[in-house]
Formats: structure tokens, C-alpha cells, sequence
């Protein structure tokens, strides 16, 4: 962790060096994730409802999940680049260093750029929240952290997986990507406006939903369209474990497998 | 297990590397080829060597360094580096060897070379004092200072490779693995580099151990060469050695008053012609001066040179397989 700290301060004062484009770079981020957030808005003015889902509900819901998605893409975003690393050969200089392969990875090209992007999803968070009718329970209020953790996590392992992946399949940067970005893509929408069995996908195979969908449903006390028991809506810092548990295994197995093939 | 301080610095015993090579076989089968890239090869260098790893593309040569270095895990076979297993103990090892792979840098191509250095410095974990010092005197010896600033896919190839010289050495490692460190600099630089090495080897009795295709590095630089052919280790001796052991033919060039068909004398026939120069190959049994006598009571002679045979003849005899050329010399037993 320290290692991790001090390599992306390294990276964020050698960006620094041009403030002016390191802003520009931040607003034009902020700005086009604001865009987002705007065609929510969009939608609702022509239905008050979405799927059975407030404005204020979904936008709730798009906030955990650009929140959760952004925090573990500014921590590990670049290791989607692993598999053009291994065909350029640029991994062998990572190799030869007395740091771990993964933080040389995640903080290459850290910039506060990045930070950019936290801007829009903290404040539609902050403009959700209060417009929520809801009781606000200790518990509820005790979810939103809880949520936006393990969401966080559970991204942090896809991002870590799919890195692994392209150790075996190189070219597989294309296929991966549709797990982390379609993966945030889908999580800012309520799961009742997709198809129940791609719903199921989600939530089983690939636990997306699990990074805000089920706990958004104990915070907003509605009920689960798949009928999954209320324990499902606590389980997500579980499913976290798991899956970090997996891609951490995953990645061992991919560094193993370079080391052994050297392609 | 602590790393010994005086023992050997690389040991390589019986060392193997295959890749399973997949390959079309026909229409649909997948044929899997065993591919030994490193056959049972083994070696020691010990501390202070400056030693030069040779052989064709594709002989064994980047497996050799990779499997040293720890990116790659042998197959079979022991070494030790520093006394280290460098598949097991790759951290631990990293932080004992520096590595610069001339084809290409390890250092961030859009950083500024000083803050590539600075990374460097955060990766090793070097304090502040001592990077500071470090820094200035490799900024001095490999003249640093003009390109500091320069982002690091701005630098020149020789400015380059300097400044991944400076990162492999910030951290003042006991070994230095060179892959290819003067590919496609010019002279200067080339001097540069090498005067550079030879410097850090002499004075601060860094090991290094160096693959190259130019010739000028191992006559320069090197006073141990190994040679390693498909895989296998094929010499590993003294670079005088090597070329003595080599019985090679030396060449004569004669430059004709005017232009004339090639050359016969006895069994010795001009191998090339141009224009009124020849160019003739002599066994090294026959006697150079009687030859040079006979031809010169033949033809008007204007200009003429012997030439020994260089370490590229060596060394280009060796590459094209030609074993009983050389291994009459001291080989490495199989």
C-alpha cells in the first residue's frame, strides 16, 4: 500500500509538471461523465418513472455505481493494458524490479486527472440522497459506505481478472473491456429494465449486481424481482472477498504462467 | 538461506528452458513441438567478471539473460545468482542486479528522464542521500546533464540508452546484465557506453555480464567470452584464447598495376576480384612471404595486405555450425 502511495504520488507531481493541461484534462473528464448523469435526467422528463424506479432512485443507483467503478478504475484501470504489455515485451522491465508487477501496473501514468471523474459521481450522490424517500435507518445510512466499498472491490477484482486473462489470451483486451465498462454501464440502471435471465447472469456468474443492485434494494426496501432472500442485499462485501480472493489467485496463476512461456 | 557475500556470482548448472511451440500441422491438427531454447547449459561467473555472452539469433542468448534475471523460471537445472534462485527469490534479486535491455528501455517514455529516475529511486528504495550522490556521479560520467528534462520518447537512442545505463545502476547493484547495450548507437555513444562499463567495472568491481553482436564490445571490454549455439554452451574462455585456438586462413589483398583474370597459384585461387584488386585466401600452413615473392615476379604489384584472420572470421566460422573448425581449441565438454 505504501509502495502503491508513493509510486502514484511520483507519477501525480510528474504530471503536475503541466498544470494547465492537467486541468483542462480533468474538467473534460468531469464534463463528459456529467453527460451522463444528464441523459438520466433526460429520460425522466418524459416518464416519471423508469422500470418501477424514481429519478431520484436511479440516479441514486448511478451514483453508487460510477462511484464504485471510478474509485477502482483510478486504482487499477491501466492494468487493462496487461495484454498489449506482454506482446510489446514491456512487462520483462516490470519483472526486474523489486515491486510487485500489479502496483508497478496500476500506477503507471497516475494522474490527478483521474480524480476528475469522482467529481460528478460524489455530487449526484449528494443530490440523490436527500430526494430519496425513504425512512433513514442507522443501517440504511450504515449501507451507503458498505455499498460503495465493496462495489469498489468486487470492480477491483473484475479489473485484476480480466488482467490475468490476457496473460493466456493476449488479444482479449476487446472481450475483457465488455466486463468492466459494461459492467459499470449496467449497474447504473435498476436490474428490472434488463431481461430476467440476463439479470440472472449478473447476479450469478458475474456478480454485478451485487455491487450496488442489492444493496440499493435494502436502502430503497424494495422487493428482488428474482426472489433472492433478503440475506442477498447484505451479501455483497462476501462477494467482494471472493471474487478479489479469485483474481488474486487468477493473477498468480497468469504471472506464473509469462514466467513460464515468456509470451 | 542468506546470500553469500563471496561466493560465485551466477551459477547455472545443467540449466534448460523448453517452450511448447503450437504450430499448424495440417489442415486442422495442432501439432505442439517441444522447442529447447536453453540446452542444459552451465557455467560461473564469479565476482569483478566482465564477461561477453555471444552466439547467433535466436542461439539461447535473451532466455539465458531472462532466466537469470527471474522473468523467466527454468525448466530445469539449478542457478544461482547472487546466491539467489532467481525464479524463487525475483524480488529479493531484482534489488542485487541491474538490467538494460538495449532493444528496448525500461524506463516511462512520457516521463522526463529525471522523474524516471526519481521512480527508480522509489522502486529500489533508495534513500534520499544516496540517490542525490548516485545521480550526480552517473549524471557526470554518462553526461546526463542535457537531456534531464527531456521526456524519455524524446532522447536520442544513445542519450537512451545512457539514461537506462544510469536507472539500472542507481540502485548500485553487484551484477549488471547487459542485453544488447550498444544496438544501433552511433561511434560516440558507442565509445561512451563502453568506456562507461569498463569504468564501473574497474573501479567499483560491479560483475558484468554482456550479449552483443558488436564485435567492437567484446574486443574492447571483454576479457572472458562464452559462445552458446543451439542451446548449448559451445566455448567459454579467454577471448585470446579463442582466437588463437581458431585456425583460421588469413587473407591476402593484392592491388594489380591494371585489371587481370583472377589469380592462380599452385592451389591458391582469388576468391574475389574487383577491378584491379584481389582478393586471395591463404591456408595457414602455406608461407604468406614465398607466395607474396612468387606473385610479385608475376605481376606488377602495386599495393598489397595480409590480413589475419579478425574475431568476426572467428567468430562467423563458429556461427555457420562449422564444429570440428573450432572446437579443436579448448570446447566446452557436451
Amino acid at each position: 500500500m505504501r509502495t502503491y502511495a508513493l509510486l502514484a504520488w511520483t507519477w501525480i507531481r510528474a504530471a503536475a509538471q503541466y498544470p494547465v493541461s492537467l486541468a483542462l484534462l480533468a474538467v473534460a473528464t468531469a464534463v463528459v461523465s456529467f453527460l451522463d448523469a444528464a441523459a438520466i435526467l433526460v429520460l425522466f422528463s418524459r416518464a416519471p418513472r423508469i422500470a418501477g424506479f424514481t429519478a431520484p432512485e436511479v440516479l441514486f443507483l448511478y451514483a453508487t455505481s460510477a462511484l464504485s467503478f471510478t474509485v477502482s478504475d483510478l486504482l487499477l484501470g491501466t492494468t487493462e493494458q496487461l495484454g498489449e504489455r506482454v506482446r510489446l515485451g514491456t512487462l520483462d522491465a516490470v519483472l526486474v524490479r523489486p515491486v510487485s508487477p500489479l502496483i508497478q501496473i496500476a500506477t503507471e501514468n497516475f494522474s490527478a486527472r483521474r480524480l476528475g471523474k469522482l467529481i460528478p459521481a460524489t455530487a449526484v450522490l449528494a443530490f440523490a440522497l436527500p430526494r430519496l424517500d425513504v425512512p433513514w435507518t442507522p443501517g440504511r445510512v450504515a449501507m451507503i459506505p458498505l455499498m460503495a466499498a465493496s462495489g469498489t472491490a468486487i470492480f477491483a477484482g473484475l479489473w485484476v481478472l480480466t488482467a490475468a486473462v490476457q496473460f493466456v489470451l493476449v488479444d482479449s483486451h476487446g472481450a475483457t473491456k465488455s466486463l468492466t465498462y459494461g459492467g459499470a454501464f449496467v449497474t447504473q440502471y435498476p436490474m428490472t429494465v434488463f431481461a430476467r435471465d440476463f439479470v440472472r447472469g449478473v447476479t450469478f456468474v458475474v456478480p454485478l449486481a451485487f455491487v450496488n443492485w442489492q444493496p440499493a434494494l435494502y436502502v430503497l426496501d424494495r422487493p428482488d424481482p428474482l426472489g433472492l432472500p433478503a440475506a442477498a442485499r447484505f451479501a455483497s462485501p462476501a462477494i467482494a472477498a471472493v471474487l478479489c480472493a479469485a483474481a488474486a489467485v487468477a493473477w498468480r496463476a497468469g504471472i506464473r504462467h509469462y514466467r513460464s512461456t515468456g509470451s | 538461506m542468506p546470500a553469500s557475500e563471496d561466493g560465485p556470482m551466477i551459477e547455472a548448472r545443467d540449466v534448460v528452458k523448453s517452450f511448447t511451440v503450437r504450430g499448424r500441422a495440417g489442415v486442422l491438427r495442432r501439432g505442439r513441438t517441444a522447442l529447447r531454447a536453453v540446452d542444459g547449459v552451465s557455467f560461473t561467473v564469479g565476482r569483478g567478471e566482465f564477461v561477453g555472452y555471444l552466439g547467433p539469433n535466436g542461439a539461447g542468448k535473451s532466455t539465458t539473460i531472462k532466466m537469470l534475471t527471474g522473468i523467466l523460471t527454468a525448466s530445469s537445472g539449478t542457478l544461482r545468482v547472487c546466491g539467489l534462485d532467481p525464479s524463487r527469490r525475483r524480488t529479493a534479486l531484482a534489488r542485487r542486479i541491474g538490467v538494460v535491455f538495449g532493444q528496448r528501455t525500461t524506463l516511462w517514455w512520457d516521463l522526463p528522464l529525471r522523474d524516471s529516475l526519481t521512480l527508480v529511486r522509489r522502486l529500489y528504495r533508495v534513500d534520499a542521500a544516496a540517490h542525490r550522490a548516485r545521480l550526480a556521479e552517473l549524471t557526470a560520467l554518462l553526461e546526463l546533464e542535457p537531456f534531464l528534462r527531456t521526456p524519455v520518447r524524446q532522447l536520442s537512442l544513445g542519450q537512451r540508452m545512457r539514461g537506462d545505463l544510469a536507472a539500472a545502476l542507481l540502485h548500485d547493484p553487484e551484477l549488471l546484465v547487459l542485453d544488447e547495450p550498444t544496438i544501433g548507437l552511433d561511434v560516440v555513444s558507442k565509445t561512451t557506453v563502453r568506456d562507461f562499463l569498463e569504468r564501473i567495472n574497474r573501479e567499483r568491481g560491479t560483475t558484468i555480464l554482456l550479449t552483443t553482436h558488436d564485435l567492437g564490445d567484446i574486443e574492447r571490454l571483454c576479457r572472458r567470452v562464452m559462445i552458446i549455439d543451439r542451446g548449448r554452451l559451445a566455448y567459454d574462455g579467454g577471448l585470446d584464447e579463442l582466437r588463437r585456438t581458431v585456425d583460421a586462413d588469413r587473407t591476402l589483398v593484392v592491388e594489380l598495376a591494371e585489371p587481370a583474370p583472377p589469380i592462380a597459384l599452385g592451389g591458391i585461387r582469388a576468391e574475389r576480384v574487383e577491378g584491379a584488386r584481389q582478393w586471395l585466401r591463404i591456408p595457414r600452413e602455406e608461407n604468406a612471404a614465398a607466395l607474396v615473392a612468387e606473385l610479385a615476379r608475376r605481376h606488377e604489384i602495386r599495393d598489397i595486405s595480409l590480413r589475419e584472420a579478425g574475431i568476426e572470421d572467428v567468430l562467423a566460422a563458429l556461427y555457420r555450425g562449422d564444429h570440428a573448425y573450432w572446437c579443436s581449441g579448448r570446447p566446452v565438454a557436451p
